[in-house]
C-alpha cells in the first residue's frame, strides 16, 4: 500500500516537507485549518485562541485526563489566502525546539480531491532532527515506563 | 546517575557505536568486547548497560558466560526514525479526512 502522508527530510538540512492528498474538495481541506472547533478535533488539542488572518495569532493547549497541562504551543500568522496558502510560525512552549516557520500550500486536484504541501523550516538542522525524533523518544520512554511499572509490581509480590 | 535511556543518545557515543558494530558481526561476552577497546573495563560495562537498557543489545546466558547480541528490531527502529513522525501526521490527517467527510454529507 502506498503511504498517504509523505515526509521529505534530507540529511543535514534544516527543513522538511510533509505532503498528503486528501479525498476532500479543496474548500473543505482549507476549512479544517481555519476553524478552531475542527482543528481541536483532528489535532487533539484545545484551541485557546485563533485569529486566522494576517497579524493574527493562535494558542493551543492540551491537558491529560487529570487536568494537568502537558502541551502548549503558539504562533503568529503571516498570510491567509483562502483555499491557497497559510504562512505561520509554530512554537512549542517549555521545549528546546525553537520557533519553526510553516508554509502550508493547498492545491485543487479534482472536484473531490485536494493536496496539502507543508514546508517547515527550523532554526537549525539539529533542532529539526530533535523534533523528528520526538514522537519516537516519547514512544520509547512510554514503553520504558510501562516496563518499569511491571518490574516494580513484580518486586512487590 | 540519571541518564535518559534514549536510543538516540545511546548511539550518539562513538564507543557505543563501535560496540554495536562489533556485536552485529557476532554475539560476544563483555570480556571479549572490552578487549577491543583501550578504555577501562568498567567504562565498557557502563556502555553495555546503557545499550542493554535502551533495548539495542540483549543478554543471553550461555553456561557461565553472558553473551551480548544485537536486537535487530530496535536497530531497525533507529534506521526508520522518521517513521513515528510520519505516522503521527498520517494519523492526524486521516482523522481530518474523516471529520471533513461528515461536512460533505451535511452540506
Amino acid at each position: 500500500m502506498e503511504l498517504k502522508t509523505k515526509i521529505n527530510a534530507e540529511d543535514g538540512k534544516q527543513e522538511l516537507t510533509i505532503t498528503r492528498e486528501f479525498e476532500l474538495p479543496l474548500a473543505l481541506l482549507f476549512k479544517a485549518f481555519t476553524e478552531p472547533e475542527i482543528i481541536e478535533q483532528w489535532m487533539g488539542t484545545k484551541v485557546l485562541k485563533l485569529e486566522c488572518k494576517k497579524y493574527g495569532s493562535y494558542q493551543f493547549e492540551t491537558s491529560d485526563p487529570k487536568g494537568n497541562v502537558v502541551f502548549k504551543a503558539n504562533g503568529v500568522i503571516h498570510e491567509v489566502s483562502p483555499n491557497r496558502k497559510i504562512t505561520r510560525t509554530f512554537e512549542m512552549e517549555n521545549a528546546p525546539f525553537g520557533v519553526q516557520l510553516e508554509i502550508c500550500e493547498f492545491e485543487h486536484v479534482t472536484e473531490g480531491t485536494s493536496k496539502l504541501n507543508m514546508h517547515v523550516i527550523y532554526e537549525s538542522g539539529e533542532k529539526r532532527d530533535q523534533v523528528l525524533k520526538l514522537p519516537f523518544a516519547q514512544g520509547i520512554n512510554m514503553a520504558h515506563n510501562r516496563l518499569q511499572d511491571m518490574v516494580s509490581k513484580l518486586k512487590q509480590l | 546517575m540519571n541518564l535518559r535511556r534514549d536510543v538516540f543518545q545511546a548511539i550518539a557515543d562513538p564507543t557505543r557505536r563501535a560496540i554495536l558494530l562489533l556485536v552485529a558481526a557476532q554475539s560476544m561476552t563483555a570480556g571479549a568486547i572490552a578487549a577491543n577497546f583501550d578504555t577501562a573495563r568498567p567504562t565498557v560495562s557502563k556502555h553495555l548497560q546503557i545499550l542493554t537498557e535502551c533495548g539495542l543489545l540483549e543478554q543471553k546466558q550461555n553456561g557461565r558466560e553472558v553473551y551480548y547480541y544485537i536486537n535487530a528490531k530496535s536497530m531497525k527502529q533507529v534506521a526508520d526514525f522518521i517513521e513515528p513522525f510520519r505516522k503521527m501526521w498520517d494519523d492526524r490527517f486521516n482523522l481530518l479526512e474523516t471529520i471533513m467527510k461528515n461536512y460533505i454529507i451535511k452540506e
